[in-house]
């Protein structure tokens, strides 16, 4: 198949290209979300991203806060932002960052002024993003302005036979055309850890996954009461048929094909270092993944699933494939690409990969995705420890 | 070409995992061997389901599980060729 060299996209101040053209409310806090939620209820063609933290935060854990508020707001799907916070100086903070890349954004505050004043005020502001957002035109943009992420999730083995490698072909044949490219999920390569540090492009890189990973087992380690066999493989999972957190790792470890990694990142943490794959130091939860790597600024994400995860993304479509028969009747609505012909074998991978591009094209285009659809907008903050 | 019933990822592998609703005791089973685009058959001692695995060899206590080429695990209850492999005889190394 000839991969096409293009799709059409939004172009940001930055540079970047989106393939959504979200405005959104995007509360700082918990107890900002009603005020969020409110503005997007007044204003059409804008959409609120509540939550459940900051508060109280501190250290790493509220610098990640603060990095995947930011870098949600900062993400090419986004247009244009209204951020919402009970207090102005971290609101401020988040507005000046977002500021940086040129989009519409602005911030309010709360503290006395009181949640229908800034209703208000903010709905005035959401009103003129709403409208100016709108006259955006999609243009021609080269495919390597596609970020695309990949996770996982509700794993069977049919994910490590065939979901999973078919998004390893489409990044074996994407890489070269300098898309990026990001996986994630720390813990569910328990396992394959050691085996996966060796895909690390630089000595460097590969020492950094080994720290990362050995930093989450030492977490594992002190934290677990018993062993983790009631949380990993889940109950899904070994309904499925995976039977250890290996077995997981190995089928999980396929959807990055023959790829080698470039660097690793923190959570949220946008790569720097050009196009190419990343791995991204994430949860393994797949509704806090995706939102990481949507901060990261990916803006398209592939999400194989086996006994069916139903999970979206507010601000990054997440296109769902299966190669489990049963799931992709039962669940069709879910299911964007169905792949089960692989265990059949009416299909091999390489044409699996091709299928998956063109529907990563569509969606790229503007495609809803089944999850857009049935308006699944899972954003969840990953908490690093208890507040102060 | 017979229809496949098994798929095993690699030649080392000692599992293969069903791909049809399920298999029945003593159904010889039709396996393709991903690696090397290989066949072989096994006969299936239990009730296995999609996605589930089954032994292609006897395997004793403390053997290894091997699938994608790679240790997934120890046995804890010994296996004959042909029965089930899960949770119930197969544990992780880790933890």
């Amino acid at each position: 198949m000839n991969i096409p060299k293009s799709f059409l996209g939004y172009k940001r101040e930055n540079g970047r290209v989106g393939t959504r053209n979200h405005v959104i409310i995007l509360p700082v806090d918990d107890i900002s979300n009603a005020c969020a939620e409110a503005v997007a209820n007044n204003i059409k063609g804008t959409i609120a991203l509540p939550h459940s933290y900051g508060r109280l935060q501190f250290g790493a854990d509220l610098e990640l806060h603060f990095r995947t508020m930011i870098g949600t707001a900062k993400n090419p799907n986004v247009a244009a932002a209204i951020i919402i916070g009970i207090e102005p100086k971290w609101t401020k903070r988040i507005v000046d960052e977002v500021a940086k890349t040129g989009k519409p954004v602005e911030g309010f505050s709360i503290e006395g002024a009181g949640d229908i004043e800034t209703i208000m005020k903010a709905s005035k502001k959401a009103q003129e993003f709403s409208i100016w957002a709108s006259e955006k035109q999609r243009e021609e943009c080269p495919v390597s302005d596609l970020w695309i992420s990949v996770k996982c999730g509700e794993s069977d083995t049919t994910s490590g036979l065939a979901s999973n490698p078919t998004v390893g072909n489409l990044m074996d044949k994407l890489e070269p055309l300098g898309v990026h490219l990001c996986f994630g999920e720390t813990s569910e390569l328990t396992g394959a850890e050691s085996v996966c540090a060796k895909r690390g492009k630089t000595k460097e890189a590969q020492d950094k996954f080994m720290k990362t990973w050995s930093d989450y087992n030492d977490f594992i380690l002190k934290e677990a009461t018993d062993d983790l066999s009631e949380s990993q493989p889940t109950a899904g999972n070994i309904a499925g048929g995976l039977t250890t957190i290996e077995e997981k790792a190995f089928g999980n470890f396929q959807k990055i094909g023959s790829r080698q990694f470039v660097d690793v990142l923190t959570p949220a943490e946008e790569p720097t270092k050009g196009p190419g794959l990343y791995f991204m130091d994430t949860s393994s939860a797949a509704a806090e993944c995706v939102t990481l790597q949507a901060a990261g600024g990916f803006n398209i994400h592939l999400f194989p699933t086996g006994q069916g995860n139903i999970i979206g993304n507010p601000i990054e479509p997440v296109i769902k494939l299966t190669a489990n028969p049963l799931t992709a009747v039962k669940m069709k609505e879910h299911i964007d690409v169905d792949v089960s012909k692989i265990l059949s074998r009416e299909m091999n991978l390489d044409q699996a990969g091709d299928e998956l591009i063109k529907a990563t094209m569509r969606v790229a285009n503007g495609r809803f995705t089944c999850a857009e659809a049935l308006g699944h907008r899972e954003f969840v903050m990953t908490k690093l420890y208890r507040s102060a | 070409m017979a229809s496949t019933d098994i798929i095993i990822h690699d030649k080392k592998d000692n599992v293969g995992v069903v791909v049809i609703e399920k298999v029945a005791p003593n159904q010889t089973c039709n396996c393709w061997i991903m690696e090397g685009d290989g066949s072989t058959t096994v006969e299936a001692k239990n009730e296995v389901p999609l996605g589930h695995k089954l032994a292609l060899t006897d395997l004793n206590e403390g053997d290894t599980i091997i699938k994608y080429g790679h240790d997934i695990g120890k046995v804890v209850k010994s296996i004959k060729k042909g029965e089930h492999v899960h949770v119930h005889n197969v544990k992780t190394k880790k933890w």
